[in-house]
């Protein structure tokens, strides 16, 4: 059991996708837009996450290791178009804000960073529990960045409006650019955190995703690259 | 209006207007991480307006003409995925083969795509728009070159950026992050145009 809770607060904590290895940085930009969205999306890339942890990792010993990459990609797919379904017909409204985003969600680097680094060389239960931190990590990191653009764009948290937030909104931040201005400042303070722990000799995870500057750092570049690891 | 007037104004609002990087967040990836010349943009751009123009054009086809007609259009994420990654290296292999200049130029960009959100997007909102299959290449090739357009724009600016004198805590991505804001901000300015 300790395994799995470790495995949760790995996602939740020292490994979160969002601020230390930041992954899925396509979805965290777009979505933000108020803090529902962000949790509508970081619950279904979490749904998608776990099923498709669990099949990969009970499939991991009949996937030939030559055609891992198109299997996973079909396991994730489908799980994908069945999320979508379950969410067009219960929750129309969300599905229609998320819009593209959803079936994009095949090609976000946190699943296939998983199914390639945790899910493929572990057993059911603990690529489960992965999937559960790892997902929620993503939750809570698109809801604090979502909290932060509503307030500053909108004015509101939750679709509530703050009484003295009234008349000092800054529509930019609910549109385009202030999507990066907010990522920005969010890397920025990040690399404040990662010195800090870093002097204090507790060093953060490595970022993984496009934001380390190139995609070599990535865990899929084998995957990108579409060829095995020589 | 004409359907070629449409076309035209369907290439202008894909490239410009509705811009993928900057006002989809599409293709983020290669545009953070292959942006810091402008030649090898340029290369990453080329081979992004080869690709997506080529996907745009084949998954529509299987859409009207093999997922439409037996109805299995909800396989269209999984179908286009694969056919997608099946086509970057198709085009790589046949490249190679035939035109070696070219793919010494665009190769090493090429299989970066195949994960690349920018051309799944293009091609699921081909459908969902219900383009027919010039509007998709039209748009497919607007959205490349839209790309190709914010990537070498991104990668100028970052040479320069290079020598200005930067806060530690901001150099790396958080500059260029803002810097993006910054441009999404002027192409904002666009819309309305059409």
């Amino acid at each position: 059991m300790n395994k799995n809770l470790e495995r949760l607060y790995n996602g939740l904590w020292k490994e979160n996708p969002t601020f230390v290895l930041m992954l899925g940085m396509c979805p965290t930009l777009a979505v933000t837009t108020s803090a529902i969205n962000g949790i509508g999306m970081g619950l279904s890339t979490t749904v998608v996450l776990v099923l498709s942890n669990m099949m990969i990792s009970a499939l991991r010993n009949l996937i030939p290791d030559r055609v891992r990459m198109p299997a996973f990609i079909v396991v994730v797919a489908s799980f994908v178009t069945i999320v979508q379904f379950l969410m067009q017909g219960f929750l129309p409204s969300l599905y229609t804000s998320l819009g593209i985003y959803i079936p994009l969600i095949v090609v976000n680097c946190i699943i296939l960073g998983r199914a390639e680094s945790y899910a493929s060389k572990n057993p059911v239960i603990p690529s489960m529990f992965d999937g559960i931190g790892m997902g929620l990590g993503f939750t809570v990191g698109l809801t604090l960045i979502g909290i932060v653009r509503e307030v500053l764009g909108n004015g509101s948290i939750f679709d509530v409006a703050i009484k003295p937030l009234d008349n000092f909104h800054i529509t930019l931040f609910g549109l385009a650019p202030g999507a990066f201005i907010v990522l920005g400042f969010l890397v920025a303070l990040m690399n404040v955190v990662r010195r800090k722990m870093e002097e204090k000799g507790r060093p953060l995870a490595k970022a993984q995703g496009c934001l380390s500057g190139d995609c070599a750092g990535c865990t899929l570049s084998s995957a990108c690259t579409g060829k095995e690891e020589k | 209006m004409s359907y070629v007037t449409g076309l035209i104004l369907l290439l202008v609002a894909s490239a410009i207007v509705n811009n993928v990087v900057l006002s989809q967040f599409l293709g983020l990836c290669p545009f953070l991480g292959v942006s810091k010349r402008v030649e090898t943009a340029a290369g990453m751009g080329g081979a992004v307006i080869f690709v997506i123009t080529i996907a745009s054009f084949v998954t529509s086809i299987i859409y009207k003409f093999i997922l439409a007609p037996t109805h299995f259009e909800y396989m269209q994420t999984i179908v286009f995925i694969l056919v997608i990654a099946a086509l970057v290296q198709f085009v790589e292999m046949f490249l190679k083969k035939s035109v070696p200049s070219l793919y010494r130029s665009l190769g090493v960009y090429l299989p970066l795509i195949t994960t690349n959100c920018a051309v799944l997007g293009t091609a699921i909102n081909n459908v969902t728009n219900n383009y027919d299959i010039l509007e998709s290449v039209i748009n497919g090739f607007g959205v490349a070159v839209g790309f190709t357009i914010a990537i070498v724009i991104m990668a100028g600016i970052r040479e320069k950026i290079e020598y200005n004198d930067i806060p530690e805590t901001f150099k790396g991505s958080a500059i260029v992050l803002i810097t993006a804001g910054l441009m999404a901000m002027a192409f904002l300015g666009f819309s309305g145009v059409i």
